[in-house]
């Protein structure tokens, strides 16, 4: 609890209004001709993204462009917010795929569990966060969707290399 | 050459009209852009830079988008006082320019064309007059509204442009005993020097009144409720005083109105204090048409486009100024603004009205010509009282400690 608290000296009675309005235009007039802003013009600049950034969701596939999820449902069991929804199938050489697989992005919360827990990595989340919509059902975004996504997958946190260096 | 009569003298005061009206728009809105930016650059931001280059059709972006908003009014407003309420604002503002000169007489083929709307005989009145009716778009937006917030920035919108009245007009009145005269053109020539003529001071008033025009200038921030004197539209306590019910275009209008007010201030402090149109350390634009018509000095077109330059740049200057002042100062609080007003500015300009008023008798009884020397021993005298208001005067009258707050309070009692 110990801390040192900072006690400003109030002016007293004796402080002049116009002398501090003077300083009080140096500063501005300081910062007015100082050429650094910090305004980022956003979609012109872009932030630099950490490699662990966890946004948008990408499935990903094998080279003749199946899914590769095999449809265990770890994912939806491990997801904190409910927000995958899966219903397995079985194909004629006894594989099992994702028949059905959405995930509602509005709804999750980017915790990274699914990538973590699925065993035959095939869920990422991606270092992308461009994701608006004018509907609230593109917000879910079916398996095709998640397939056809191209931005770079979401590095997981390596425990030998906790700092990520 | 002579002064312009009948016919063209209607087709020359329509094309001045016209031109000055569409100046001043294109102004007004370039000023709600220019504010954005220097507030933005003051707080270390960019402003917007993204309409046209470097930002500079934002106001049109808005304009647009203030055009196709949806316009409320509320149920229980009165509604022509409503509707009323955003021209009055912006109408005292913009007339107020009919009686600025804005450059040194243009030749024509025609004859002589002086660079003022209208020069009227009183043009110093008009402009007291004006600058009051202001207050009117204030008054009547909160009142018309029936709202309890925007009736309250109505009244504080009053009771601060009247006490602030004062001050401006008192102000004005050592730069009466100076001139000698209530004409605006010759205001701006009594700040010049000429070669005959009546005698003219051949210095800005800013120095000889430098306490007036810090009043002026203080009292013209007031008038036009920019910071720190925005009470009317207090945002922390009143949601946004006068024009919290408008919406829409009508919104729009109390914003350029207000860029109006600011424009049509600077160039006030411009013709009073800086000289108006009057190009420094250059006696070539110093032309002067007297009260008869007789003209001194040689009236050239190109001088007519560097004076209304001089002019423009100068105005430019003091709006930049306000602006500056705007987003350093925080908002005063009303027993603040109202002590300031009575207390101070009232009484401190009698008594200075009085000091000028004897300093000129002195000196003129000494048999001083009107000239630099007469304005140089002006601006001693106001130097010397800057000097005491600054160092002695302006000692906890208007800032306390916080300590002091309810000793302030109980003094209200």
């Amino acid at each position: 609890m110990a801390g040192h608290v900072k006690v400003m000296e109030r002016p007293g009675k004796q402080g002049s209004y116009l002398s501090a309005v003077a300083g009080g235009l140096g500063v501005t007039l300081k910062h007015l001709i100082n050429p650094h802003k910090v305004s980022q013009q956003y979609p012109d600049e872009k932030w630099e993204l950490s490699p662990r950034f966890r946004g948008t969701h990408r499935m990903a596939t094998h080279e003749d462009g199946r899914a590769k999820c095999v449809g265990c449902g770890l994912c939806p069991a491990v997801c904190p917010v409910n927000c995958i929804k899966l219903i397995p199938a079985e194909d004629e050489n006894g594989e099992r795929y994702a028949a059905v697989y959405e995930i509602d992005e509005f709804r999750c919360i980017f915790c990274g569990f699914c990538q973590e827990v699925c065993p035959v990595e095939a869920i990422h989340l991606g270092v992308h966060y461009e994701n608006a919509e004018y509907s609230r059902e593109r917000w879910v975004y079916d398996l095709e969707r998640l397939c056809s996504q191209e931005h770079p997958v979401t590095a997981l946190w390596d425990p030998s290399d906790a700092a990520s260096e | 050459m002579t002064d312009l009569t009948g016919t063209g003298l209607l087709v020359a005061a329509v094309i001045k009209v016209l031109t000055l009206f569409t100046l001043l728009l294109v102004l007004v809105a370039l000023a709600t852009y220019v504010e954005r930016r220097v507030a933005g650059f003051i707080q270390d931001r960019s402003g917007p830079n993204r309409v046209g280059p470097i930002g500079l059709l934002q106001a049109v972006a808005d304009g647009l988008k203030s055009l196709l908003k949806e316009e409320t009014s509320p149920d229980e407003a009165s509604k022509s006082l409503f509707f009323l309420a955003p021209a009055l604002t912006i109408v005292p503002a913009t007339v107020l320019f009919a009686v600025i000169p804005f450059g040194s007489p243009l030749p024509t083929r025609w004859g002589l064309v002086e660079l003022i709307v209208a020069d009227v005989p009183i043009g110093f009145l008009y402009i007291l007059a004006l600058s009051s009716l202001g207050v009117y778009g204030l008054v009547l937006a909160g009142w018309a509204s029936n709202s309890k917030y925007a009736f309250l920035g109505g009244l504080r919108g009053s009771a601060q442009m009247i006490s602030y009245e004062i001050g401006l007009a008192m102000s004005l009145i050592p730069v009466l005993l100076l001139a000698g005269n209530v004409r605006m053109p010759e205001l701006v020539s009594m700040q010049q020097s000429f070669e005959g003529g009546p005698g003219t001071f051949g210095l800005w008033f800013v120095l000889p009144l430098l306490v007036a025009a810090f009043v002026f200038f203080v009292s013209s921030l007031a008038e036009t409720n920019r910071l720190p004197f925005d009470l009317p539209e207090a945002e922390a306590e009143l949601v946004a005083g006068y024009h919290t019910e408008y919406s829409s275009m009508k919104f729009s209008m109390f914003i350029l109105g207000e860029y109006a007010h600011l424009i049509t201030a600077g160039a006030l402090v411009t013709v009073f204090f800086l000289g108006g149109w009057d190009i420094p350390g250059w006696t070539g634009d110093n032309i002067r048409v007297l009260a008869d018509g007789s003209v001194i000095g040689e009236p050239t077109w190109w001088k007519t486009v560097l004076t209304f330059t001089s002019f423009s740049l100068k105005t430019t200057l003091v709006v930049l100024v306000f602006m500056w002042i705007r987003w350093t100062l925080p908002r005063f609080r009303y027993d603040q603004l109202m002590d300031f007003g009575w207390k101070v500015f009232i009484p401190g300009l009698m008594a200075y009205i009085s000091i000028i008023a004897i300093a000129i008798y002195v000196l003129e009884s000494r048999g001083f010509e009107p000239g630099p020397a007469y304005a140089g021993i002006l601006f001693a005298v106001n130097a010397a009282l800057a000097g005491l208001v600054w160092f002695v005067l302006d000692r906890g009258v208007l800032v306390r400690g916080a300590a002091s707050v309810p000793q302030a309070a109980k003094e209200m009692e």
